[in-house]
Formats: structure tokens, sequence, C-alpha cells
């Protein structure tokens, strides 16, 4: 049924060479056009490329696997931990994927309140990262506990011993619910976006099974203008509460640290400092992602360079704004006139792991001031290198931060060095396998551009041209 | 709006604004538009059908609120009332820092409790039977529905008017909306 009234239909190159990242950059799609190419990759049978990446992150999940039974059968001994450095690589992976996380609810809530009609094309798959990460964050702490199956009791239920409660003054507990309210709000405005989608899968599929799945996931949807109107409302009011949930989620997660009395924690920059360094580590995770994926699963034309170039702004801003945060900290360690500070700032500049630090310094603050230039913003393979980098880089932010400020503190007789067990840095490499294998997973069983975001933007761009 | 099958006028539209002009004029002529079916949400529908603002804040409010309340409250009784333990000689009443949680909960219940009321209030509930008008409703038609029995409905006039504004197929249709 090719209407006459759907705007034309331009061939479109693979890649546009269109100038600004405006919206809808679908405009010239029809609507069914845009069912058909976001459903091929459910329906049509995975390449190569989707195989080869798939082989690659369920092997590292399962070294992940083999890892943490080794651990939790034998004792988080097997870890490299000792008296001194009693957070080390789980808490920097903790950290670490947290702030992953926090670019999807970023691209999913804050910028549809601040209409930027780009994200609409990259919101679906930041979402699924949001949740993903959260999950491999969750997983960490989960097995620091050694007993992972007691992990209950960091939830204040009545019990035998008393009942004893736990400490509600401790940011560890607020990190518990700060975690679980983050995860279970991203799940439902997830699910909540999706439901259109599924009911357009829903009605355009004869496979029987998928058709059960898609009608229940669905939940009848029928596209009714006052469903719409109600969903517009409910949409906007979740991204209006995920938009302070995700700054308060890396605040307490910051205050983890800051709220204890070590040189180098201890203070109030944390907060902003954390929160920004999130969504730049995010935001290098996105693009990674994204510019796999536009590849593997030939969504150039929906993915653009413009989208990438937004993103690289982004990227640009938070980046200079961690910059500033490592110059700030510099700073007050001297201003302050307190030994210990500066003594842990000088070690973190200049001590055994000055490495960590300039690696830091080097990925998150340097690198990406090259995205001043147009043409670098452009380049798809210098920003692929830049987003690893920034991935690397703010994973040594967390370790340096961790590990430096404890490993030498106040008490000189204390002092000792870290270095990662062949398990720990398995764990790591699961994590990344989890979160890869849940993602492919994504990318073939939902849709991971939101159908009808791209419709609307495309009909709007329609009626902006009429 | 479920129960029996009742008899409707369906028209198909391929273009956002025809189907904002149709449902105008056939308001406009005193008869009220079943719903309007659409892929994504369309501008200006909702001036159109003269929808009335949606009350959903309410439960928003209502969610956050008592997930403030609970959280504050839960806190101080497990903290003050049931055990209370000394953590480092701080005060059993530490209420400045039940804020971070309660905040949590606060969003947390107005986040579920919006969700539940849209869920409710539209009807969406898992193994429903879709109350489909058109498949391409889902895809990249604009259906307006309009109820055969109403006063003052004639039905040469209604064709007539939706074809004007751009319907591409008028049917008749026995429904169970």
């Amino acid at each position: 049924m090719s209407s006459t009234a759907i705007p034309s239909l331009r061939p479109v190159p693979a890649s546009r060479p269109s100038a600004r990242p405006v919206a809808g950059d679908a405009g010239d799609a029809a609507l069914r056009e845009i069912t058909d190419d976001v459903m091929r990759p459910l329906v049509t049978r995975p390449g190569a490329g989707w195989w080869a990446c798939f082989a690659a992150s369920t092997i590292a999940l399962t070294i992940g696997v083999a890892m943490v039974a080794y651990e939790i059968a034998t004792g988080i001994g097997v870890w490299g931990l000792n008296r001194t450095v009693g957070w080390a690589f789980d808490i920097t992976n903790f950290v670490f994927w947290i702030g992953i996380g926090h670019a999807g609810t970023l691209i999913s809530a804050i910028l549809l309140l601040l209409r930027q009609r780009w994200r609409t094309a990259i919101s679906r798959s930041a979402e699924a990262m949001t949740i993903f990460a959260v999950m491999c964050a969750a997983l960490f702490p989960l097995i620091h506990m050694g007993r992972p199956w007691l992990a209950f009791w960091v939830m204040p239920y009545p019990n035998s011993r008393g009942p004893l409660w736990v400490n509600f003054r401790s940011p560890l507990l607020w990190d518990v619910f700060a975690i679980n309210t983050y995860l279970t709000i991203s799940l439902v405005f997830w699910y909540l976006g999706m439901i259109p989608d599924f009911a357009t899968m829903r009605d355009r599929t004869d496979a029987p099974v998928r058709r059960f799945a898609y009608s229940v996931l669905s939940l009848g949807w029928n596209g009714s203008a006052r469903t719409w109107s109600r969903y517009e409302t409910a949409t906007t009011l979740l991204a209006g509460l995920a938009t302070p949930l995700v700054i308060s989620v890396h605040s307490i997660v910051s205050m983890d640290f800051a709220t204890s009395v070590l040189p180098g924690w201890h203070t109030t920059l944390f907060p902003p400092y954390f929160v920004a360094g999130a969504v730049f580590s995010g935001f290098g995770m996105v693009m990674t992602l994204l510019i796999i994926v536009r590849a593997v699963m030939h969504l150039e034309r929906y993915i653009t360079a413009a989208h990438l170039e937004a993103m690289g702004k982004i990227m640009l801003l938070t980046g200079s704004i961690v910059g500033f945060a490592y110059a700030t900290e510099l700073f007050n360690a001297w201003y302050s006139h307190n030994v210990y500070e500066r003594y842990a700032f000088l070690n973190r500049l200049a001590g055994p792991y000055a490495w960590c630090f300039w690696i830091m310094v080097g990925c998150n603050a340097l690198a990406p001031q090259v995205l001043w230039l147009r043409r670098a913003r452009r380049s798809v393979p210098l920003l692929f290198v830049l987003s690893i980098l920034v991935n690397v880089g703010m994973w040594f932010e967390r370790f340096v931060i961790i590990v430096t400020s404890l490993h030498r503190s106040y008490l000189p007789s204390s002092w000792t060095m870290y270095r990662p067990t062949i398990v720990e840095v398995g764990t790591l490499a699961g994590s990344f396998g989890l979160f890869f294998t849940c993602f492919l997973l994504f990318i073939r069983v939902l849709p991971m551009i939101a159908m009808w975001e791209i419709k609307a933007g495309a009909g709007r761009a329609a009626e902006r041209r009429a | 709006m479920s129960g029996a099958a009742r008899e409707f006028i369906v028209a198909r539209f391929g273009d956002e604004r025809h189907v904002v002009d149709a449902v105008r004029a056939v308001r406009e002529r005193g008869l009220r538009v079943f719903d309007v079916y659409a892929p994504y949400p369309v501008h200006g529908l909702d001036e159109a059908m003269a929808l009335r603002r949606s009350r959903l804040p309410w439960a928003t409010l209502a969610g956050g609120c008592s997930g403030f309340v609970a959280a504050i409250a839960f806190q101080y009784y497990a903290a003050v009332v049931s055990w209370n333990l000394n953590v480092g000689g701080k005060p059993d009443n530490s209420m400045l820092a039940f804020i971070p949680i309660a905040f949590e909960i606060t969003v947390l219940g107005a986040g579920l409790a919006t969700a539940a009321a849209f869920l409710a209030r539209s009807g969406l509930r898992p193994a429903i039977r879709a109350r489909t008008v058109d498949l391409s409703a889902t895809d990249d038609a604009f259906v307006v529905a309009l109820r055969c029995r109403q006063t003052a409905f004639d039905r040469n006039l209604v064709e007539r008017l939706l074809f004007e504004h751009g319907a591409q197929t008028v049917a008749w249709k026995v429904l169970d909306l």
C-alpha cells in the first residue's frame, strides 16, 4: 500500500553527505521502509561479522564465568588485595561500568527533555547499553562479598538477628538503593519505549512463536491516539525522573569515596567530577558500540556521520570537564597545605603508578581535544580510536583514584603495592564478555532503533517541508 | 470501550496532515471521532480531537510522595525505634544521612506509579488481544474510526467528507473495539 502522500523515495547513498545533524535524518525514508530497515536484522540470519563478534564475546564471558566460579569456590584471597589495598580491581570495574550506563540515560532522558532530535536513532541502543552496563557493575560488589548467595543481606528485611537493620548512614548502602532504583527505572523506561515497536512487529510477523512473543510484549497496543497522548506524558515524566536519578546515582557512587577521610578521596569535588566522567565514558562506549553496529548491521542510513559528530561534541565537552577536574584536584592539593593531600597527588603524578595517571590524562583530557577540528569529528576511524582511548582512560581514572590513594595513605609502615592477579583480569574480561554478549543478542531479538520515533521525525520533517 | 461488536466507519490516510484536517472537519460537523490510530504520536491531533490533558502527573506525584514518606518513616523506625545501633558515635536519628535513600525511593515510587497508571489507564496488559482496527496503523498508515450510530450521522456525507480530506480508503466495518 504505497501511498502517494508519503514523502518521495529518493535513493539514499550509504553515507549521506548531509551537513547538519538534523533529525529525523531519515526524513526521506518512507514509513514502511523504516519498519523494514529496522526489522531486517531481526528476521534475517546474522552475517559473519555478527558471528565473529558473538564468538569473541562468549569466549570472554566463559573465561569470566570460570574465574568467578574459581573465586567463589576458593575465596577472595585469589585476588591481589591485601590489608592496605582492600579495594582495587573490582571497585574500579564497578565504577567503570556504572559510568558506562550513564550515557544511555543522558541520551534517552536528558536529550529528550532538551528536544535534541538526533537522539532518536541511538536512544534505544544506548538504553540497552545502560541496562547491560548496570548488570555488569552490580556483578562486582556481589562477587566481592565472597558469599554471593547471602547478597540479600544488603536489603533491610525483618530477620531473626534482632531484627538487626542495615546501616542507613553508610554510602555503601545508599549505593544499593541507588543502583537498584536506577536499574528498575531504566528497565521500565526501556520497555515502555519498545511497546509501540513490539506492536509493529506483532502486526508484521507471520512466524507463530515470534508473533505470540510480540503479542504478549506489546500489551495489546493498537496505536490509539488517546494512548499516544498519555504515552507522551508518561515518557516525559519518566525522563524528568531519570534525569535527577542519573545524577544522584553517580554522586552516591562518588560518596563511597568522598565520605571517607583518605587523602585523594576526601573532597567535595567528587560528585560533579564523577558524573561528568560517567557521561564521558558512557559516550565513549556508545560511540564504540554504534560504530561497530552500524557497520555490521548496515544501519549507516539511520546512524549517520552527523550523529557521531554530535556525540563527538559531547565527548569533547565532558572530556574537558574531566580534564578541568584533574587540574582542580591538583590545585586544591597544593593550595590546602595539607602534607598528606599533597603527597597523595605527588604520588599519583610521579609515584609507582604514575604510568596509570599519565594514561588517564592522555586519554581523557588530551586526546579528545582533537575533536575541536570538524574534520576529526567527521572521521569515523578516528572517532573509533578515540572512543577506545576514552574507555581505556576512564577505566584507568578509577584505578588511579582507588589504588594510588589506598596504597600509600597516612601510615608509611602500611604502604604497599597492589598487583592484580590473573583471576581479576579474567573477571574484567568476563564482564566485557557479558556486556557484549547481551548487546549482540539485543540487536538480534529487539528493535535496536526506535521505529516510532524515527517515523515521527520523518513525518514532521515532511510537514516542515510542506 | 470494550464489549460487543459495533459498526464503524474506518478511514485510512497516508499522511499525518490529512488526518488532522479530517478529524477537525468531522468534529466541526458535530460528529464524534471514536479514535485515531497512528504509528507515532501525531502533532496537533490532541487539539483536533479535543483530548483532555493527561492526569498522569498526579499519579507521579502520589507515587513520589508515598515513596518519600515510606522511606523516611522506615529508616527512622529501623535506626531509632527498632534497634538503635551506635555507629561511630553518630546520632540515632541521622536524618541528613537518610535523605539519599529517601530520594531514591521517591524516584522509584514516582516512576513505577507513572508506568503503572499509564498501563492501567490505557488498558495495556499482557496477553490481551489487540483491538486492532487496521494492521497498517502500527506501520505506515493513519486510521480514523467513527461510530456509526450517532445522532446526525449521514453515511454519504461522512464518506465524502473523509475522502475530501485525503482518505485513501473508507470502509464500513463491524469491530469489537
